[in-house]
């Protein structure tokens, strides 16, 4: 039994890691965050099920077709939604950012309905077993994709040019933008990553936990708090967060019962952020200059 | 440290209207191109045939958008098919045709509510009729109660619809109750499946804890022990280790109350304990897409309750249904009537709420209310009613008249075909 909670707990949490990464990368770069992250794992989800399995195109056009369409639906996000909103320091795009995602969903409920969908995939058709229990071999990739995503945005902001970029525009703005720094692009491009994992995140989860308007809402939330404990400041420490994350709910409700996943899964949450308020990995807010 | 944006100017009013602009169009073509919902607040029951005199307008309150849209259609369908075969036949009261008039309550109790209080007060309807949602049903309770309206329930199976504190009682039903349906469902655990222990699995809100109260009260009864009780939320993709609980408690049999999405994910995870045990279901998983997202194979294994079938043997008054139905709406055969029970239940209540409207002889709420007590035998599609409705049983079928089924591939058929 507990090689089994453990499993689909690192399944489900590194779907939060995944989402949680979007949130990480944004406030890393340009100090806000698009709350709507939940949404747009379901227009992930969504998209992809109305090509593949509506239009019958093919996955290996249908899934980095989506993932486009999930990075042009994060540029107009920051350039609508967050950009007019975080001029001038204002918190607004608090606000309008959760909207969208409410306008969003909304929309998915018109358009696609409100009925839940299967999506039918071969990796999520017939568990295998392992030591006595059952995953189904989604199960065991979604970690693996959730780790690679944290290492490349690892090394992305460490080791590359566009990292140092990056860095310098969240450190400071104005001086970066005297140096010849795309300021304004790399923040737009902040948050084309961010959906395009919480479109990635959609995708991978669809088979498993089925496809409706209303799937990216508590997961939203969920990755929002993964990326508290994770503490905002690495890859590492979100991702960590998020299989732990999912671990603790997963061991709830299996020990308890399931009325003691969400109980349980935030109370650990307010429990690390009240012991550590900057997360579990997270540096302190004192910067060195 | 404060965050700048690049362009530091206020947000400028060109700008704020191209994004609007944009905005709107983007949810514009998302409606063109979705599903229009269907226009609410329309009429039905085209032919008046020989009843000449002035209609006799009844409610419909449904899920007619939504996730349970599919229930709205299904009940209406079967309340059209009566409503032309009465007016057809001359109407109720003499020669008054039977008007139905229909409000969605988007399975929302207070839209529902809002909707009872409009259709008696400004349309005048003389009697309701409910829809899929419990929660919807009895959160109408106080209205039809303070306004002296019959409520006729034809899907949602509550146990407190029908047996309320109100005095007297204007809620009446012909679906299932969930408390007959515990004990109908733990007999044939204990009958059929020869079990003596059994597991619960339960959706974890109101439905699965009104279950959870019939089980208990039924299994004794019975002679069976409940092993455990293990409760799961809409949004649980594995509760695999729940259910091994219950495997090494030596269940022999699984009770299981839970809407489509989540009683599949409740399959999937027997598949993952390759635990080949009977799953015996409440009808939650046949209003929505089970065996997609269960998998066909998979949804095979579950044996579940219904009031009708349409396969199968038919009596006269089935054959009669099943033509006009496939007349009316284009059908080729009963696979391809969508939520057979929504149509087959409504059929029923609407001829025996005709008959109560002859016998009352009055659209008056306490005069209608008396007169279901009081009914000719009636001869319907789902038994033969004899006295259906008693001040003590304000439903009109029991376990005798629910039957088992099964999918297969996406229809609903008889255990024994």
């Amino acid at each position: 039994m507990w090689p089994q909670l453990i499993l689909s707990g690192m399944a489900i949490g590194s779907m939060y890691g995944l989402v949680a990464l979007g949130f990480q990368i944004t406030y890393a770069v340009s100090n806000t965050m698009n709350f709507s992250q939940g949404a747009v794992v379901m227009v992930g989800a969504v998209v992809c099920y109305c090509l593949n399995i509506t239009w019958g195109v093919n996955a290996v056009i249908a899934v980095p077709l989506t993932l486009i369409l999930c990075a042009i639906f994060g540029l107009l996000i920051e350039r609508w939604v967050v950009r007019p909103f975080a001029r001038n320091g204002s918190q607004s795009w608090l606000l309008s950012t959760i909207a969208l995602g409410i306008i969003t969903e909304n929309i998915a409920m018109l358009t696609f309905g409100k009925e839940v969908r299967g999506y039918p995939s071969v990796l999520a058709e017939t568990p295998v077993s392992i030591l006595n229990f059952g995953v189904y071999p989604l199960e065991l990739v979604i970690p693996v994709v959730g780790l690679a995503s944290a290492i490349a945005l690892r090394l992305l902001f460490t080791r590359t040019l566009w990292g140092k970029a990056f860095r310098a525009a969240s450190e400071n703005p104005d001086t970066a933008r005297l140096l010849g720094v795309p300021v304004t692009w790399l923040i737009a491009l902040s948050f084309s990553l961010s959906t395009m994992l919480a479109g990635l995140a959609g995708m991978l989860i669809a088979p498993i936990a089925n496809v409706s308007a209303t799937m990216g809402t508590l997961l939203g939330v969920k990755a929002f708090a993964t990326a508290m404990i994770g503490g905002l400041s690495n890859p590492w420490g979100v991702m960590l967060a998020g299989v732990m994350y999912g671990i603790v709910e997963s061991v709830a409700a299996g020990t308890l019962g399931g009325s003691y996943r969400e109980i349980v899964g935030f109370l650990v949450v307010i429990a690390v952020l009240s012991v550590r308020p900057n997360g579990l990995f997270g540096r302190s807010q004192v910067k060195k200059v | 440290m404060v965050f700048k944006h690049a362009q530091s100017r206020g947000l400028r009013r060109r700008t704020f209207l191209r994004g609007g602009v944009g905005f709107a169009s983007a949810i514009a073509l998302a409606k063109l191109t979705g599903c229009q919902p269907a226009a609410t607040g329309e009429t039905a029951g085209d032919g008046t045939g020989n009843a000449s005199g002035e209609p006799v307008k009844l409610g419909l309150i449904a899920a007619i958008t939504g996730a349970s849209a599919l229930s709205g259609e299904s009940i209406k369908r079967g309340l059209e098919v009566a409503i032309d075969e009465i007016n057809a036949n001359g109407g109720v009261m003499g020669d008054r045709p039977i008007e139905l008039v229909i409000r969605d309550d988007e399975s929302t109790p207070a839209k529902g509510v809002a909707a009872a209080r409009e259709l008696i007060e400004r349309e005048q309807v003389a009697a309701i009729f409910g829809g899929l949602d419990s929660p919807v049903s009895l959160a109408m309770l106080p209205v039809i109660h303070e306004l002296e309206t019959p409520y006729m329930g034809v899907w949602a199976a509550a146990t407190g619809i029908t047996r309320n504190d109100f005095e007297p009682n204007y809620a009446f039903r012909v679906s299932a109750n969930d408390n007959i349906v515990d004990s109908f469902l733990t007999r044939y655990a204990q009958q059929e499946k020869g079990a003596s222990k059994v597991g619960l699995v339960l959706i974890n809100n109101p439905w699965g804890e009104s279950n959870q109260k019939g089980f208990e009260e039924w299994a004794p009864k019975y002679g069976l022990e409940i092993v455990g009780i293990e409760k799961f939320n809409d949004g649980d993709t594995d509760i695999s280790s729940q259910l091994s609980r219950l495997q090494s408690g030596g269940a022999e049999a699984l009770l299981l109350v839970a809407n489509a999405a989540p009683g599949a994910q409740m399959m999937k995870s027997l598949d993952r304990l390759s635990w080949d045990v009977p799953v015996i279901s409440h009808w939650g998983i046949s209003g929505g897409r089970f065996p997609e997202l269960a998998g066909e194979e998979t949804a095979k294994k579950v044996t579940f309750v219904q009031t009708y079938s349409f396969f199968g043997e038919q009596s006269p008054v089935g054959e009669k249904v099943l033509a006009a139905l496939q007349e009316k709406y284009g059908l080729s055969g009963p696979e391809e009537i969508l939520a057979p029970v929504g149509t087959a239940n409504a059929y029923d209540a609407m001829n025996l709420m005709a008959l109560a409207l002859d016998t009352a002889e009055s659209l008056e709420g306490p005069t209608l209310r008396e007169a279901f007590y009081n009914l000719p035998t009636y001869e319907g599609l789902i038994k033969t009613y004899e006295q259906p409705f008693t001040p003590d049983n304000h439903d009109a079928l029991d376990e005798d008249d629910y039957i088992l089924v099964q999918w297969d591939g996406d229809q609903i058929v008889p255990l024994d075909a």
